[in-house]
């Protein structure tokens, strides 16, 4: 760990960057999605404008909610601020990102969705019982396929430190590996169910019975819907950086590198733009799957991440 | 300075003296309870320090005690192993004894609770008592003491069959454990030093001796089935959820928390010290059996209605991830592979002591709940947190330590562990490198469906509307059941954030069984950062998560708190539905419901929907009667064969039994005949 | 190109025929098994003719292109036709559920490769770390047999099981001698042909091509 402002700088510029590039990455979505249906879209700022109305709107509480439902938001948006510290995006370099490895940061994650489901159920309606019983049981799935994937990834570079996953990615030679493929394969697939994506979760729907992340929030209002919005995206863009982190790690400066540090963010938004086209691409081919349809499409992302796993013991070492 | 084993020793016969001069006072059940409580609880600091201070210097001690068998007096002798078990169960008996001073005044007005107090503090002198033994015969009556003491308080409340019959499985599995047991030790013995030598018994003696290699693993397999059936390990586990729930919840978070890692204790003993490791299969079943429990103990946790049936099933599950790391300690020790075992067996330590301190926090909440509601089944209560300000927060203290969240204790145990299971690609056998990931992978299933339980306890409890019927008057309770569940959620709280100091500490543990410290390379980087093996490899910093956490959560509080517009209350709003009932609710049937359907394979499941028809208006249902029974597999499939062979054995064998004295008189005669030619 | 891509190239190969596979373990429709066979079949072929390159054995070309002919245009076109003449309902059926089928594939993908460890030691070629995935293969086509309730999943689970023991033949010795090859790959259209005979035959007596219905051919006790 070097002494001295740089380690803080980059920690203050990377938490800016998770706390704006979210709401941006948002809205890149959210237009690429509309031009690929021939609407025109509100715009790349609109979640900007979103989240400042919310803010301003009043927060209106339920009679019978607790401290838990109020303090939920506060709790969801830090743990997001504090994902957002410890993932490198744009160096590797980054003191804090030793405070927690990549199952420490599952579990950082897992306070969210605990928080969020208690705060589900405090309320008192049915609406939010499904979600959080739905969010718990999808959760509870990712788990075991979010531990294969990074245990092949760890095979390859011999650690969990995410930090040290890059750099070891970035200085090797490229190779063609089929156990980071299949792992790759599987990480897809789980962010898609943890960021509540279709085909596990439809983020735009307006029917309560198909919801799982929205069934939880719906009593919320005012400043703290404002706080979850934010967080859910930041949990998209931090699920795409730690992907690009693992698997694409080329192009975040290294250590002591600073002048890689304007190529490094015209990468990130270029592997971004990517991922958005992607993400719209899967979002309109596919659609929302049955709920019980879900523990295959997870025990799929397993399949995937346990062939990866087997794949770099027969075929790699 | 009292050297550890002393303070020990004065703690034990504190607790037999309280126990002996509690029917003195019964008269005045008040006074009775409220000394007795105080007394122990201080026995229990004296033997906490003593295990304390055991393992932070590394001392040993030994003493011979006058009595016993002719050949074979009572040795004890105290290492830090020992030290450590005694520090988990007297802390954990420090903090139950302030918890009951108030929790036990409420028996008091339908029954006499002299019983419960003797019993109480021969349970703890039972256990402490095991864990000095040094050599078996004192070992059997200790585990003796412990398990009549506590079958003694499980059916404290007698007046309920169920409370009876539970107590009757429960000494039925405890004695079937210890028979195994014994069997294993008297193979020990026999091959240290013959058959016909009592001192033989002697851990010394066992210790000292080699054993043929089969038999070793014959008394191994004995050993781990009785120990396995004391901890609870599936399939041994069904005394489990009906002893725990039928015991007073101070009695049941002693056993969850203590007993339990008595038998934990048996285990590691008997592995690491007496027997020498040679054959990786031995940790292979443990892993195995281990994983089971955690799998099935959760699962079965998961369909619970009943709060203390599914804190008992959860402690099946802890027992699972203790056994679970203790088999990997054991496979890498049969590679030789020093660091790897230590880091393996400091993760099962550290699991044993944070279960105590989560589990002990959640019986005591538990024991809370039904305290002031009279409530056991959660489909009952909810909307508690407005009523017990005071309980609410510390029971979610222990569910966010159950569920293995950061920054608290569950978390630490759960990391190490994962650690250990990352590092076995460095094991040489390639089928184990390939099997142990995919238990990796089950373990992290199992703390995900944790977490999922803990929520539906929390949230089915706690939050929401109250859902029955009846209309109860529910207050806080009283201070000192709120000053014991504070302590164990400050413990909870302390070991999840100073991991290192606690490594530094319990590392003098490994050292001795296996030969390997792994604190040189876990604190390497200072206090902040908890490295197992290298700084690039992993590293997790408590402190700094927590504060992190902490002060985002603060900061972004207050900035966006600073606007003055007040927050208003209104009915829910529930999507415009309109009236909205507490019936209407999320129960814990339905919350588990997804978990039914994926794992519903594993029960006996049946469900049935009955509506009735609105006799006006044919096409209206205006009834529904849902009935749903659950039956664990295990009772049909293991248990009832057994028993029902047993009760076989016994009519055949009753047929000797005539009634007819002239019978009787010949038995006598062909008995005596036959010495007389035979002698 | 150097050995060493080649082999790299031959890992990804071998990687990807075990995910199909799997596939045709998990899916749920007849098109789409058909569809994963015929991608087995086209890396089955890529496969064979990098390994003819590296080792400069030119009849393994010939076999390459047999394997494309075959096994991905002839073989899938037959049973396509099959499907669609007998109007064979378009679900597959299974007798145990999906996860549970794809638990039991990866245990015999790790019980394989253990089996495999000892000759994976002893062999120089380029190929040797992919006769694991080569009995996976034969495993998996067998356990597809096995827990599939229509007869022509069967019949796909039992060229799956020849694609395996062709790629066994590559990995271990550089591919068959030509003239087997022949023989066998002429012997797999024969058997198209009957199995296709059969079925018609089948379907005619018992009105369906459901395997329960052919347990009423045992006796009555």
């Amino acid at each position: 760990m070097r002494e001295g402002l740089y380690p803080v700088l980059i920690e203050c510029l990377q938490v800016m960057t998770v706390l704006i590039g979210a709401p941006l990455f948002a809205g890149w979505i959210k237009a690429l999605k509309c031009w690929s249906q021939g609407r025109s879209s509100a715009g790349l700022l609109q979640p900007f404008r979103d989240l400042s109305r919310l803010f301003i709107k009043e927060t209106v509480l339920a009679e019978n909610a607790s401290w838990i439902f109020t303090a939920t938001p506060y709790i969801v948006f830090g743990s997001a601020v504090v994902a957002g510290a410890i993932i490198p995006v744009l160096s590797v370099d980054l003191p804090l990102s030793a405070m927690a490895d990549i199952i420490a940061l599952v579990a950082i994650f897992a306070i969210a969705r605990f928080f969020l489901a208690l705060a589900g159920m405090d309320t008192g309606t049915a609406f939010g019982g499904m979600g959080s019983s739905r969010e718990m049981m999808i959760g509870s799935l990712t788990e075991p396929a979010v531990l294969m994937s990074v245990f092949t990834v760890s095979l390859v570079s011999s650690s969990t430190s995410l930090s040290h996953m890059a750099h070891v990615l970035t200085s090797h030679t490229i190779e063609l590996r089929p156990s980071l493929a299949f792992a790759l394969m599987s990480f897809v697939m789980i962010a898609l169910a943890e960021t509540g994506r279709i085909p596990v979760d439809n983020p735009s729907t307006h029917l309560e019975l198909t919801m799982i992340h929205e069934a939880m929030v719906l009593e919320y209002s005012g400043r703290h819907l404002a706080l979850i919005e934010w967080a859910n995206m930041m949990k998209l863009f931090l699920f795409a950086a730690l992907g690009i982190a693992c698997f694409f790690p080329w192009g975040i400066a290294g250590a002591n590198e600073i002048w890689m540090l304007p190529a490094a963010v015209l990468l990130l938004v270029l592997k971004l733009a990517l991922i958005g086209v992607f993400i719209v691409f899967i979002e309109t081919m596919f659609a929302k799957m049955r709920i019980f349809r879900v523990p295959e499409f997870l025990g799929m992302s397993f399949l995937l991440a346990t062939l990866g796993m087997i794949s770099f013991f027969i075929l790699e070492s | 300075m009292q050297s550890p084993l002393d303070l020990t020793i004065a703690s034990v016969l504190l607790f037999l003296s309280i126990a002996l001069l509690a029917p003195i006072l019964s008269f005045r059940q008040k006074y009775l309870v409220t000394i007795s409580f105080v007394a122990s609880a201080l026995a229990s600091l004296l033997a906490a320090a003593a295990g304390f201070l055991c393992v932070a210097n590394g001392s040993t001690g030994s003493m011979t005690l006058p009595i016993g068998l002719p050949d074979l007096p009572f040795y004890i002798s105290l290492d830090p192993l020992s030290g450590f078990f005694i520090l988990l169960v007297a802390l954990l008996g420090f903090i139950v004894s302030i918890y009951s001073i108030e929790y036990v005044q409420a028996f008091t007005a339908r029954r006499s609770v002299t019983p419960l107090v003797v019993f109480y503090c021969l349970f703890m002198a039972g256990m402490l008592l095991v864990l000095i033994s040094a050599d078996a015969y004192f070992f059997m009556v200790s585990w003796e003491l412990m398990a009549v003491s506590s079958f003694f308080l499980v059916c404290f409340e007698d007046d309920h069959p169920s409370n009876r019959r539970a107590a009757y499985i429960y000494l039925l599995m405890a004695h079937i454990g210890a028979i195994f047991i014994l069997i294993s030790f008297g193979l020990m013995a026999g091959f240290a030093k013959g058959f016909e030598d009592f001192s033989g018994f002697s851990f010394q003696a066992i210790r000292s001796s080699q054993f043929p290699h089969g038999w070793a693993s014959i008394a191994f397999l004995l050993a781990f089935f009785g120990f396995a059936a004391k901890a609870g390990i599936f399939p041994l586990h069904a005394w489990l959820p009906e002893a725990h729930p039928a015991a007073p919840s101070n009695v049941s978070a002693l056993m969850s928390g203590a007993m339990l890692k008595t038998a934990v204790y048996g285990m590691l003993r008997v592995s690491f010290d007496l027997l020498e490791i040679t054959d990786w299969w031995w940790g292979g079943v443990v892993l195995v059996f281990g994983l089971l429990s955690a799998i099935m103990g959760v699962i079965y946790a998961l369909m619970q209605n009943d709060l203390k049936r599914l804190l008992a099933y959860s402690s099946v599950e802890n027992v699972g991830i203790i056994f679970v790391c203790i088999g990997l300690a054991m496979i890498f020790t049969s590679f030789q592979m020093g660091l790897l075992a230590s880091l393996a067996l400091i993760a099962g330590l550290y699991h044993s002591l944070n279960h105590a301190m989560f589990k002990g926090l959640l019986f005591m909440g538990a024991g809370a709940i039904i305290h002031s509601t009279h409530q056991r089944n959660m489909e009952h209560m909810g909307g508690l947190i407005h009523k017990l300000k005071w309980t609410a927060p510390l029971f979610l203290v222990g569910c966010l330590s159950i569920a293995g969240l950061p920054p608290f204790n569950g978390f630490v145990s759960e990391w190490l562990t994962f650690q250990s299971f990352l590092l076995s690609p460095a094991l040489p056998s390639g089928l184990l490198n390939l099997l142990i990931p995919l238990g990796a992978a089950l373990l992290a299933l199992t703390a995900a469906l944790a977490a999922r339980c803990f929520v539906k306890v929390y949230g089915v409890s706690f939050l929401g509307q109250w859902r029955s019927n009846q209309q109860v008057q529910v207050h806080e309770v009283a201070w000192p059941m709120r000053l014991g569940m504070l302590l164990a959620a400050s413990a909870c709280l302390g070991l999840g954030v100073f991991p290192t100091y606690v490594l530094g500490w319990m590392d003098i543990i490994p050292e001795g069984l296996i030969g390997t410290k792994i604190s040189l390379s876990a604190a390497e980087s200072g206090w902040l950062w908890l490295t197992p093996v290298a700084a690039d490899r992993a590293s997790y910093s408590a402190p700094l998560v927590f504060f992190g956490l902490f002060a985002i959560i603060l900061s972004v509080y207050v900035i966006f708190r600073s606007r003055t517009t007040p927050v208003r209350r209104a009915p829910a709003w529930d999507c415009g539905f309109g009236y909205v009932t507490s019936r209407m609710q999320y129960s814990s049937t339905s919350f588990s419901m997804p978990t039914r359907r994926l794992y519903g394979f594993l029960f006996n499941i049946k469900e049935s929907v009955k509506s009735g028809v609105n006799p006006y208006f044919p096409m209206f249902n205006n009834r529904f009667l849902y009935h749903l029974k659950i039956r664990d597999r295990v009772w049909h499939i293991l248990y009832k064969p057994f028993s029902d062979a047993a009760f076989w054995l016994a009519r055949r064998a009753s047929r000797l039994q005539h009634g007819k004295i002239q019978l009787y008189l010949l038995y006598s005669f062909i008995t005596l005949i036959a010495l007389l030619v035979f002698s | 190109m150097s050995t060493s891509f080649a082999a790299e190239i031959n890992s990804v190969l071998a990687a990807l025929i075990l995910l199909t596979s799997f596939g045709l373990l998990v899916q749920r429709r007849i098109y789409g098994l058909l569809h994963i066979f015929a991608w087995q079949g086209l890396l089955l072929s890529i496969s064979t003719a990098i390994v003819g390159y590296t080792a400069g054995l030119h009849h393994l070309y010939i076999s390459a292109l047999l394997t494309l002919t075959i096994k991905v245009i002839v073989l899938p076109y037959i049973l396509y036709l099959l499907i669609h003449r007998l109007r064979i309902h378009k679900e597959v059926e299974d007798m145990i559920n999906i996860p549970t089928t794809m638990l039991i594939g990866i245990i015999l993908v790790i019980l394989s490769y253990h089996l495999m460890s000892p000759i994976r030691e002893l062999s120089t070629l380029v190929t040797r770390s992919t006769l694991a995935v080569a009995l996976a293969t034969v495993m998996l086509g067998l356990l597809m047999m096995i827990t599939r309730k229509k007869a022509v999943t069967q019949i796909i689970g039992f060229l799956a099981m020849e694609n395996g023991l062709f790629f066994a033949a590559t990995s271990a010795t550089y591919g068959m001698p030509l003239v087997i090859e022949l023989g066998v790959a002429l012997d797999i259209l024969i058997a198209a042909f009957i199995f296709g005979i059969f079925f018609f035959q089948i379907r005619t007596t018992f009105e369906t091509l459901d395997l329960k219905a052919m347990e009423k051919l045992k006796e009555e006790e």
